[in-house]
């Protein structure tokens, strides 16, 4: 872009001002509320804070709690079964659906509308609709059964042992467009020569998209998986909205863990710890990637 | 080449929404009723339906009056239809002590959505043209860190949030939750104008540089009017985020101004009361009405403000 490096003025600070006065949301969103808000839950992690801040260090005494108490610990599995099979089913389903939406199909339109409308709506929309199709008396249940298979039981949302999947099968209805037209997106930034090159050395379709255009499609890949699991980690409103985290605890997630601590339970230490493990869960996704996107490259 | 890279996504994404229209390429026709179109449309179909049941139902079910929804399955459709639920949801539905249905909570996201969408993309699109046009050192850094702010989860920065408003006298007010929705905004749109300004031809900020227009000049005559696309697709991520959101409007509003997402749980949710599953049906379908209205005009508009958000800064 330009190089405004070239010509060196002596008044550094009154240069491009009206660029730097037009920064300033920008630069006070990202030192103030972004970098300075985490640092200070993070700081605040370590003190005994209950209804209010206090700078009171106890060192390492609510990550301690935190571990110790049973809620905490469910709401991890849950995050680790939903996180894992979200990603597995939303990228499985997103890649074939958007490979047979590439097949120069009639009423393309038509079908991306369709599995990309639950994108649109809320994630409290998603689980109360999920709530109704999964209830045991009037939904998917009930209507197996009166089809005449009296003994089928299908009901995840009072379930202790399952609930999580019924969680998971709402949040696959509402996500799984996405990484279709991501992935579709990808499919359509591939050379058509390269199509053309395998048909020619008879290659068949499965194999090409296997060892040919799946590896082509890298990048689209990475950026799709840091945008579903940077989702999966802050999963709050669907469990709020389908399962109230229940029955008893059994669909408990950090975020809403985090949540009730702070705003209903007054218990801000451990509001602030589970909130920091959230934010190292969300490190070890995204360092690695910001390093590959950012690190050293300033092309922009 | 990462920038062109980035442009193809775009683009690509811009033409999968047209690809319809584009007309035929590639191949001759095949016979239709072929083993693979019978594969090729047979899944689609299935996947189809999986997607438009919970609609479908959702549509039925808030048609039905409660003795029919007891006595059927949910997939039926309704035998006498009646309209009384959505009258109900819209203006009787309680939550707490009021009772005067989801209408409070439209207004109240109604007052929510219009200034945050207004005033988040006046300040993102002026940042990313000075991103993209007016550089000075250390401001890619500041990107960055906006960037992947965004990825923080919101509960690590919400407190902090909280205090600051508290003290500036606006915790649990409109104008509060509307700062809120226009610093959370802010990383996705500031990446998209800085993106939509970076490949705007550069001849065309010389030339009015030449011609001595400055920094508001050009951002005002030269460059709004030449986004406008640009502006309807940040419209539509905006209007979509903000009256989707639960978590912001119930931690930073008060009861009476809750948002219709809020509303809705808290009336779908009360365990007080007998639960009337046709109103809670209504009342859902009344909340994603107005993302599902901004979606379907939308169309192709949508489909490009995601890809914008998957693109790499």
């Amino acid at each position: 872009m330009t190089d405004y490096q070239v010509v060196r003025r002596p008044n550094t600070l009154l240069r491009n001002l009206n660029s730097k006065i037009a920064s300033i949301p920008m630069i006070l969103t990202a030192l103030v509320v972004f970098l300075g808000g985490t640092l200070w839950t993070v700081f605040y992690s370590f003190t005994n804070s209950k209804l209010l801040p206090r700078a009171k260090f106890v060192g390492f005494d609510q990550y301690e709690r935190l571990w110790a108490s049973e809620r905490w610990i469910v709401s991890i599995e849950n995050l680790a079964i939903y996180g894992v099979f979200a990603l597995i089913f939303s990228f499985v389903i997103g890649f074939v659906l958007a490979a047979f939406m590439d097949q120069k199909i009639r009423f393309e339109n038509v079908f991306r509308t369709i599995f990309l409308y639950p994108f649109a709506l809320s994630f409290i929309v998603t689980g109360l609709v999920w709530q109704w199709l999964l209830n045991p008396d009037f939904g998917a249940q009930h209507v197996v059964r009166s089809l005449g298979w009296t003994g089928f039981t299908f009901n995840p949302l009072y379930t202790q042992s399952i609930v999580i999947y019924g969680v998971l099968i709402a949040a696959l209805w509402q996500g799984t467009g996405l990484v279709m037209v991501l992935m579709l997106a990808g499919l359509r930034g591939i050379d058509e020569d390269i199509w053309k090159a395998s048909r020619v050395d008879g290659i068949p379709m499965v194999k090409t998209y296997l060892l040919i255009i799946i590896p082509m499609m890298r990048p689209v890949f990475i950026t799709t998986l840091v945008i579903v699991a940077s989702g999966i980690v802050k999963v709050y409103d669907l469990v709020v909205a389908q399962t109230s985290g229940g029955p008893g605890i059994a669909s408990e997630v950090p975020a809403k863990y985090v949540y009730d601590y702070m705003f209903q339970a007054q218990n801000l230490g451990q509001g602030f710890a589970a909130s920091t493990m959230m934010l190292i869960t969300i490190s070890i996704i995204i360092i690695p990637w910001a390093y590959l996107e950012f690190g050293g490259n300033k092309r922009g | 080449m990462a920038d062109q890279a980035t442009l193809n996504t775009v683009a690509a994404a811009a033409d999968a929404s047209s690809g319809s229209l584009s007309g035929p390429r590639g191949n001759r026709p095949r016979p239709i009723f072929s083993t693979r179109n019978i594969v090729l449309y047979g899944t689609l179909g299935l996947a189809a339906i999986y997607y438009l049941v919970p609609l479908y139902v959702m549509v039925v079910t808030s048609l039905k009056s409660m003795p029919e929804i007891r006595m059927g399955n949910i997939f039926s459709p309704p035998v006498e239809i009646t309209f009384e639920p959505w009258v109900k949801a819209w203006a009787q539905a309680c939550t707490g002590l009021n009772c005067d249905g989801l209408s409070r909570g439209f207004g109240n996201s109604v007052r929510i959505t219009i200034p945050s969408v207004i005033i988040s993309i006046l300040i993102a699109s002026i940042n990313g043209y000075a991103l993209a046009n007016w550089r000075f050192k250390g401001m890619e850094t500041f990107f960055t860190v906006l960037v992947i702010g965004a990825f923080i989860p919101y509960q690590v920065m919400i407190y902090p949030i909280v205090i600051v408003l508290r003290e500036m006298g606006i915790y649990g007010t409109l104008s509060g939750l509307i700062i809120v929705h226009t610093i959370f905004g802010m990383p996705i749109l500031t990446l998209l104008f800085r993106n939509y300004f970076a490949s705007l031809p550069e001849e065309l900020f010389k030339a009015a540089r030449v011609d001595g227009a400055g920094f508001w000049n050009i951002y005002f005559r030269i460059m709004l009017p030449m986004s406008l696309p640009i502006f309807v697709v940040a419209m539509i991520i905006q209007i979509t985020g903000i009256w989707n959101d639960f978590l912001f409007g119930v931690v930073f509003t008060r009861p009476e101004y809750y948002p219709m997402t809020v509303q809705l749980n808290n009336i779908v949710n009360s365990v007080q009361g007998v639960k009337e599953y046709n109103v809670n049906m209504a009342a859902t379908i009344l909340t994603g009405l107005v993302p599902l209205i901004v979606y379907f005009v939308s169309g192709k508009l949508f489909v490009r403000g995601i890809a914008a958000g998957a693109v790499k800064g």
